[in-house]
């Protein structure tokens, strides 16, 4: 049994911070060289390079649908009725699992465009089909209205609209 | 020795797998002599390589298309396009030359200390079998990009098999695949040239395991005898290793952020050509002093059969070298010989980057000459003949005798 | 041990060098050498050079010769806004398709697509250029030894073939070409371009010029590459010297 003296103290001090400084800087260099190779799974520069996409609208009829792809996904361009937009905008909100106006999902109220995947696992909707004259998503029985809105089944949203502008009155631009 | 876990945690799996026990025997307590020097730190380095190697490989991997006409542009997309897929790459080319670097250091270690000799010969062998499989795996690995050296080298390659009589032709197209070296072969370079470091890293493991049988050899060559001579793997070795890694990884971050196309061919960002041949087709640094050997003889199948066996004639070492004592530091003879050998090496690696004319022809004949000489009549003739150095009793001996001295001249500087 | 490990040092140096001279083999002539702004250990690409280069390109190299790993969103990298780098894509024009009836149809470049091929396939540009293949330039900096003076001296060295020299029908006599006879006749004349700075576009600052592009275009990431560089080993000094530290002070220990 000894008695350690001041100096000792000292130099045991000294020691734990050169270990606590030496695994300190080890740590953050491997940290920073696992960055990389975390950070090449993220997409490319060509791909996000392709962010955006253009649509002529002028071929499609009222009441038809075109389907395009952006970023990989397929886009619902769907010219409405008369009657899809009526129906789209008289629902009761409080009704709805995802509350959200119809006024709020157009630009102008004839074209409805959205991302064409189910908001529960990732599947297509059918057009035309299901209980609200919308879509139906036959993988797990989700119901949309005609503003593309979840009425029934297990997806808790709804379908997204993507970023997208009018360039003229027969062209618009998504992303 | 009996490994007691305290984390309770660890108690439960040790007791129900003893691996946590094999791992604190092989990277903690592992008995070590204690008078290893730096050139003890490139066993582990070669180790590091082998991670940053598959690390980067696998990556690399998801972005490479091995078809005949993407795989040169799926590469530049990985320069161009990919985040830091310019740097990844960069890392696994240079990392190759990197992992040789080592490797040959190593091996070269082992042959100045006496490493190969009992009881050591099958950690020997293990090794020279790893250097066999990089060898494979870098070759086809070359091959990926497919510029012109990629092709080109890989129809070199695999018409050496072309030498052996009778079946020497249906091995080669059955290498390919078809009639030439195209897609097929590319295909099954990109399956084989993933399959095989993983292969490498099953060997590297039976490799330890032999080596934490027999024991670390050291620069006296001198076993370990008692306590006093070793010393735990961990924290000594492991820092001293760590050291070591930060200095290497300045020396190879040097070349992948300076000059990351040095060790490479600028022609092999021509995209390939089944049509052209470059002008001086040479293979990577690693392999020059092989080709230099394959190219000092005149004969295709006596060229071919050269190459492979001095790479083979290794594997007999062990029972080549005559000498009882192990380490050169006490073989004043082999000292010399062993530096003489370096030198030849360096020369034919120096020959291999040359044009096969005039007296690069002659001067690598010589050299492939003294290599075998070297390895086949002057280490048995020399064990027998050399009187070595009086050998240290003990390790602990040596480290002390080293010390006085060196205080002494302390004191009186 | 030390002058164990300085030997091999010495030796490994010997060896790497003997394969840089390796590799330069096969250069008959000794290449004139630029003090390129872009060498060196912090060196980076010349801007408003690369740029005077990339209209040399276009407007000179890319009646033959494609750049068809470039895409026009990396001139970016060179200081070309946005607005310039789209009007630039304009200029040429992609096949697209199909349309809705099936049909295949032409539609301007845009900055996600990459300069165009001039021909068609390999037997096309051959067709076009008297059996000669015009290189596509994207790499050629990177796939010639010593790329960026290569190119310089290849452009400048264009001189009379000496008397005693047989040129072959169709070629050209150059200092710097292996063998001296090229297929390329001389691609620059003084003032070919008009450049928008007000250089004056003698033959040799366009040569300077596009060569500074094209070494960009072979190496687009060679910035990001030396500041990282820079960065890393400043850090791996600073760990080395604490790892060294500890070591000692770990091994101090032991008697």
């Amino acid at each position: 049994m000894t008695t350690t003296t001041p100096e000792e103290e000292n130099g045991v001090k000294r020691r734990d911070f050169l270990y606590i400084a030496a695994g300190g800087l080890g740590a953050v260099g491997t940290a920073a060289a696992i960055w990389p190779f975390i950070s090449q799974m993220n997409p490319s520069a060509d791909v996000l390079a392709l962010s955006t996409t253009e649509a002529d609208l002028s071929g499609i009829e009222v009441g038809s649908e075109l389907t395009v792809v952006w970023q990989g996904k397929p886009i619902f361009v769907r010219h409405r009725t008369e009657q899809d937009i009526a129906s789209a905008e008289d629902v009761d909100l409080a009704t709805l699992p995802d509350p959200q106006p119809d006024s709020e999902r157009v630009i102008k109220p004839e074209w409805l465009v959205m991302i064409g995947i189910c908001t529960h696992l990732g599947c297509v909707p059918l057009k035309g089909q299901g209980d609200y004259g919308g879509w139906f998503c036959p993988c797990h029985g989700s119901h949309y209205d005609t503003s593309g809105r979840i009425r029934k089944g297990p997806a808790p949203a709804n379908l997204v609209i993507p970023p997208y502008e009018f360039l003229d009155d027969n062209n618009i631009k998504i992303g | 020795m009996s490994f007691e876990p305290k984390n309770p945690a660890i108690k439960w799996v040790e007791d129900r797998l003893p691996l946590p026990g094999m791992l604190h025997h092989a990277l903690y307590e592992y008995p070590t002599p204690k008078n290893l020097s730096y050139w003890w730190t490139f066993g582990s380095l070669a180790g590091f390589m082998l991670v940053v190697q598959i690390v980067t490989g696998i990556v690399l991997a998801m972005h490479y298309t091995p078809h005949v006409d993407h795989a040169f542009n799926s590469v530049e997309h990985i320069m161009r396009d990919v985040n830091y897929g310019w740097l990844i790459r960069y890392m696994h080319a240079n990392g190759a030359s990197m992992f040789f670097i080592v490797v040959y250091l190593h091996i070269f270690r082992g042959l100045y200390y006496g490493s190969y000799k009992a009881p050591r010969e099958l950690l020997w062998w293990l090794g020279l079998v790893i250097f066999l499989l990089m060898m494979a795996t870098a070759f086809m690995g070359y091959v990926l990009p497919w510029g012109q050296m990629s092709f080109w080298g890989a129809t070199v390659i695999t018409n050496l098999f072309s030498a052996i009589p009778l079946v020497g032709d249906s091995i080669v197209t059955w290498l390919w695949g078809g009639f030439a070296v195209d897609n097929p072969t590319l295909n099954r370079f990109f399956s084989l040239h993933y399959l095989l470091p993983f292969v490498i890293a099953g060997v590297v493991i039976l490799h330890i395991w032999s080596l934490h049988t027999s024991g670390s050899n050291n620069p006296t060559g001198v076993e370990i005898k008692d306590k006093q001579d070793s010393i735990p793997f961990h924290p000594y070795y492991t820092v001293k290793d760590l050291f070591g890694l930060a200095i290497f990884l300045i020396f190879f971050s040097a070349f992948l952020f300076y000059a990351p196309n040095y060790l490479g061919h600028p022609d092999n960002y021509i995209p390939a050509n089944p049509l052209v041949t470059p002008a001086h087709i040479v293979p990577e640094w690693y392999f020059l002093p092989f080709y230099a050997i394959l190219r000092a003889v005149p004969d295709k199948l006596g060229g071919v059969l050269l190459m492979f066996g001095a790479i083979l004639v290794l594997f007999a070492l062990p029972w080549l070298d005559k000498s009882r004592i192990r380490s050169a530091r006490f073989r004043p003879i082999y000292k010399q010989l062993f530096w003489i050998f370096v030198a030849d090496c360096i020369l034919l690696t120096y020959i291999g980057g040359k044009p096969a004319e005039g007296a690069y022809l002659i001067w690598g004949r010589i050299a492939t000459v003294y290599y075998f000489v070297h390895l086949l009549i002057l280490l048995p003739l020399v064990g027998l003949f050399e009187k070595p150095k009086p050998l240290p009793a003990s390790i602990s001996e040596d480290v002390l005798s080293k010390k006085k001295p060196a205080k002494e001249e302390a004191a009186n500087a | 041990m030390l002058k164990l490990l300085m030997s091999a040092g010495v030796a490994a140096f010997v060896s790497l060098a003997s394969l840089g001279s390796a590799q330069a083999a096969g250069e008959a002539v000794e290449l004139k050498s630029v003090a390129w702004e872009h060498g060196g250990l912090f060196g980076a690409y010349d801007r408003a050079s690369a740029q005077r280069g990339a209209q040399v390109y276009r407007e000179v190299c890319a009646a033959c010769h494609g750049l068809s790993l470039v895409a026009f969103r990396t001139l970016a990298d060179l200081g070309f806004t946005e607005d310039e780098i789209k009007a630039l894509a304009a200029e040429y024009d992609f096949v697209d398709g199909p349309d809705d009836s099936g049909e295949m149809f032409d539609r301007p470049g845009k900055p996600s697509d990459k300069f165009p091929a001039p021909h068609a396939n390999e037997k096309a540009a051959r067709a076009a250029n008297g059996g000669a293949y015009p290189l596509d330039l994207s790499l050629i900096a990177k796939a010639r030894p010593n790329g960026d003076n290569y190119l310089y001296s290849l452009l400048t060295g264009y001189v009379d073939a000496p008397a005693d020299f047989t040129l072959a029908p169709g070629m050209n006599y150059n200092a710097y070409f292996a063998g001296h006879q090229i297929a390329m006749p001389p691609p620059l004349m003084e003032d070919q371009v008009e450049f928008a700075d007000g250089t004056e576009a003698s033959i040799d600052q366009m040569a300077h010029d596009v060569t500074v592009f094209l070494t960009w275009a072979a190496e687009p990431k060679m910035e990001q590459r030396k500041q990282m560089g820079l960065k890393v080993i400043l850090f791996l000094l600073i760990l080395a010297g604490l790892f060294y530290a500890v070591k000692r002070k770990v091994w101090s220990d032991l008697h």
